[in-house]
């Protein structure tokens, strides 16, 4: 479920890649159980919405998707652009005058208005379902639609659909923002995260348009023997290979867009391994309230040279953790790790594995009760344009320098009531919305630093049961 | 008499399709080295005990498959398909699709009730292929969801079901440092769950595996299907015909009671480890030659040392000197250099076995002070050699084998009970506390038995 600005320009690019992943392993043209995780293959020939086909050839592929904006810019781009066969007019939800990056006009006005309408719409297309596992929401935290009428879907997810999960991929604001009021709409939609939200992986266009300008400093360095494959970029498009006729967030967008795609290729693909995303919501969230997940993708691009030592594979795990390959401001390996998941693609083995945990162990901080805390899987199926990737989640204290910066940020507003009359005027808003979304915030920053203080303890390990010999 | 073989979660389907092909290939070998009347007795107690004739003549496999996810039974039925040796029952198998997501909780109390009955009918069916049924050797691995729990709960089934078969699981330990990060918990849950309905728990550790094939096999890049494939040859090892001492004349004819009749004299004492000497490259095989007293002389002292390989065995080890003071009753904190064992059983395979003596292993010194070796040692041979080892010997020991990784598992999960990590995620399905607590419990129990040997 794609909503709003941010999130529709997200989920175009996943799409667009996803669709190159898929064609890039199934070469026969089937519809295979790969391709139904994220695509039905419809019937088109009869015109208009056919019955479904399960099996066999492939007819017409159509996401799995809601898009959802309250402007319709963004959305009529992609329906007249070349993914416009993979929607249907039964799977958007528009409007015209956008939210005016107003959480409450998103949340509470178009909220009430859609309901019915966004609830009827996730009913037909989970009924297209022969088993629903999760639902991803795609969205931007500053603004007014993604941020508000977002967070209104995830709440409807949970009430309508109680036992399947929800994975957010939120972009928070990063410091120079230029919304005014992204503080408030981040922490608002930050209370509805809390409490609603399986997992939440958190995004920074800072971190996005740091690795992008990494990359493009590799292609265009030229130095001897380092060519770089086109398509292996992070931040590459499926269907133009010239980075030029990218649109402004296009290269930063394909980052979160692979992202997503390398957390769901141990589900979809074959692996000596498995990871499903259920288990990823087992190992990574040792308690309900932390559930925020920083991410970080390797590599970033594939040499043309094919002669590269293993040494290399050690490499992709080093920069895994690494604070210029983190999507967050965050640097994790001088905080607290709760949990760690590895999800390896491509050829590796469980001894690469072991041997890069056994080697990096020493450097990273765990909290006592989690010593050895690895969650691994292993895919067979490499991305597009590699022999191997790494994707790393860390449940790790590192993520409470951001929500810190964003509290102050909203204090900074809150204090001076700025602003303040935009959202209070709005049906169903009250202060007490504000006063509860920032309390909500002060007690997760506050359960970050409890852990935090655990670290440098001694450490002693609990009693063990005495049994009566 | 036959095994049928039920394969549980990614791990379990994974191996026990190694376990088919090790059987087959070895079946199939040239290299018996025995007279041909021995080599046809041999395949037709292997063929009787593992698989059912189908009419294409391809062997099927005595075998149930199931998962809660598709992936890995449908690779495992088509690559098996392919060899054109063996193949799968196409029925004997189910799945569904949203896995276990790790959570015992969720494979012992939402999957096993839901799926019980079409499970145990497609486990009934295979019974009924039987002409007499020696028991169930169920694979699975301890760390994730479906072997964990849904094994837990078809092993309590199968028992209320056949209470007159042998039930044998064969156990997955999972890599000390983590595949899975609640695997501690899925562990313990398990351990204390099966030790109220199987016979006997036979246990391969990942991280022993392992070492066997970066240090003995050479292999640079290990892969699953390489850990995998050890597992099945030292299985293999254990289930292919012997001739038990009692009855010369024919291969056993039931050999999981036979097993259980042997390693377990007591049922607070159900942990069996195995090891299988010699372990070699194979493209070394034809350069090496071995000699039983070598193999039986390693072999005593791996048990004595507790030693998981024929590499850095301590032969400094030695069992206590009959008269002097028994070791004092150690808290598990120490470490106990001397394996003391309850039952071991040896089984020899290969060339000039009537030349092997094994009288070493019926020292008292070796066995705890209230069983008698003459109860507790058996020996089982063939002189029809496995899988192109011209001479092989395999351990099975219900001993201190597994004392130390129990107390290690046991130790690292309570550290993360007593904070409370994770525990939401077992309430959801109904696992509480006190579920946590009864299992710290029945293993502390067990730890205990084990120590005080």
């Amino acid at each position: 479920v794609a909503v709003g600005q941010c999130g529709n320009q997200v989920g175009c690019r996943f799409w667009d890649l996803a669709l190159r992943e898929h064609a890039a392993v199934n070469k026969k043209g089937i519809y295979d159980e790969a391709l139904s995780s994220f695509f039905r293959n419809v019937d088109t020939r009869s015109g208009g919405d056919g019955r479904d086909i399960s099996k066999g050839k492939i007819c017409s592929l159509k996401a799995r998707a809601l898009l959802i904006d309250m402007e319709e810019g963004v959305v009529n781009e992609i329906l007249q652009g070349p993914l416009r066969d993979v929607f249907d007019s039964k799977q958007l939800i528009t409007d015209v005058s956008g939210s005016g990056n107003n959480w409450a006009v998103g949340h509470k006005v178009y909220g009430c208005q859609y309901r019915e309408n966004i609830v009827e719409k996730l009913r037909k297309t989970a009924e297209h379902c022969d088993c629903l596992q999760c639902f991803f929401i795609i969205h931007s935290m500053g603004g007014g639609t993604g941020s508000g009428l977002g967070t209104f879907v995830l709440n409807l997810l949970e009430d309508e659909f109680p036992e399947v999960y929800r994975f957010v991929t939120s972009v928070y604001p990063s410091g120079e923002d230029d919304v005014i009021t992204s503080p408030y709409n981040s922490v608002l939609a930050m209370k509805e995260l809390n409490e609603h939200a399986d997992c939440v992986l958190p995004i920074e266009n800072e971190s996005l348009f740091d690795i992008v300008n990494k990359i493009q400093q590799m292609v265009n360095s030229g130095k001897l023997g380092s060519v770089v494959k086109p398509n292996s970029l992070l931040t590459s498009s499926a269907s133009s290979t010239k980075t030029v006729q990218q649109k402004p967030f296009d290269s930063m967008n394909n980052i979160i867009a692979n992202l997503l795609l390398n957390l769901t290729s141990s589900a979809r693909f074959e692996g000596s391994l498995n990871m499903d995303l259920n288990e990823i919501s087992m190992n990574l969230v040792p308690f309900p309230q932390l559930h925020y997940l920083v991410s970080s993708l390797t590599p970033l691009y594939t040499l043309a040279d094919v002669n590269v030592p293993s040494r290399r594979l050690d490499q992709m795990f080093s920069d895994a953790f690494s604070r210029d390959h983190q999507l967050l401001k965050a640097d994790p390996k001088h905080s607290l790790y709760l949990a760690c998941a590895l999800l390896v693609r491509g050829n590796v083995q469980v001894s690469d594995l072991r041997r890069n945990i056994e080697r990096l162990k020493p450097s990273l901080n765990f909290v006592s009760w989690n010593q050895e805390g690895w969650k691994t899987g292993l895919c067979s199926v490499p991305p597009v344009g590699h022999s191997h990737s790494l994707l790393a989640l860390a449940n790790n204290t590192c993520v409470k320098p951001t929500f810190m910066e964003l509290k102050d940020r909203f204090m900074r507003l809150y204090k001076k009531k700025a602003h303040l009359h935009h959202y209070l005027h709005i049906d169903g808003m009250e202060q007490s919305c504000f006063s509860e979304a920032i309390s909500s915030l002060s007690d997760l920053i506050e359960e970050y630093n409890e852990l935090d203080a655990t670290k440098s303890g001694p450490g002693i390990d609990p009693a063990r049961l005495k049994i009566a010999v | 008499m036959s095994i049928i073989t039920v394969q549980l979660g990614q791990c379990g389907n994974q191996i026990g399709h190694e376990v088919f092909n090790a059987i087959c290939s070895d079946v199939h070998g040239k290299h018996g080295l025995c007279s041909k009347k021995e080599n046809e007795s041999y395949q037709d107690t292997c063929k009787e005990r593992f698989f059912s004739e189908e009419k294409d003549g391809v062997p099927v496999a005595r075998a149930v498959l199931v998962d809660m996810e598709p992936k890995v039974i449908s690779q495992t039925l088509a690559v098996a398909a392919r060899t054109g040796y063996w193949k799968y029952d196409e029925q004997s198998y189910f799945c569904q699709k949203r896995g276990s997501g790790n959570n015992w909780a969720n494979g012992y109390s939402a999957h096993g009730p839901k799926h019980k009955d079409v499970i145990m009918n497609l486990i009934q069916k295979e019974a009924e292929k039987c002409d007499r049924l020696s028991g169930f050797v169920i694979i699975m691995s301890m760390a994730g969801g479906t072997g964990s729990g849904l094994g837990a709960f078809v092993t309590q089934c199968l028992r209320d079901a056949f209470p007159n078969s042998s039930i044998l699981n064969h156990v997955i330990w999972p890599y000390g440092t983590g595949e899975v990060i609640v695997q501690n918990y899925n562990s313990i849950l398990t351990l204390s769950h099966l030790y109220r309905s199987s016979d006997a728990l036979l246990v391969h550790e990942n991280d022993v595996v392992h070492k066997i094939c970066a240090q003995l096999l050479n292999i640079k890049q290990i892969s699953f299907k390489d850990v995998n494939q050890v597992i099945a040859h030292q299985l293999g090892s254990v289930f292919q015909p012997v001739y038990t001492a009692e009855s010369a004349l024919h291969y056993s004819r039931s050999p999981l009671g036979d097993l259980m009749e042997a390693l377990v004299p007591h049922p607070e004492f159900k942990m069996l480890g195995l090891r299988n000497i010699p372990q070699i490259p194979e493209n070394s095989l034809a350069y090496s030659t071995f000699s039983w007293p070598g193999l039986i002389k390693h072999l005593r002292q791996m048990l004595i040392a507790n030693a998981t390989m024929e590499e850095g065995i301590d032969w400094q080890v030695r069992p206590p000197c009959p008269g002097s003071s028994i070791p004092s009753r150690h808290s598990t904190s120490k470490p106990l250099h001397f394996n003391t064992s309850i039952a071991n059983l040896v089984i020899l395979r290969g060339k000039d076995i009537h030349s092997a003596d094994t009288g070493s292993f019926q020292d008292p010194a070796l066995y705890t002070s209230w069983l008698t070796p003459q109860d507790v040692f058996n020996l089982w041979k063939t002189p029809r050699a496995f899988n192109k080892y011209e001479k092989s010997a395999a351990l099975v020991s219900n001993s201190q084998f597994l004392l130390k990784p129990l107390d290690k598992l046991v130790g690292k999960a309570w550290n993360m009970f007593a904070s409370k990590a994770y525990i939401h995620q077992y309430t959801k399905y109904g696992i509480e506390e006190d579920d946590f607590l009864d299992s710290f419990t029945a293993l502390e129990q067990v730890i205990s038995s084990y120590t005080t040997l």
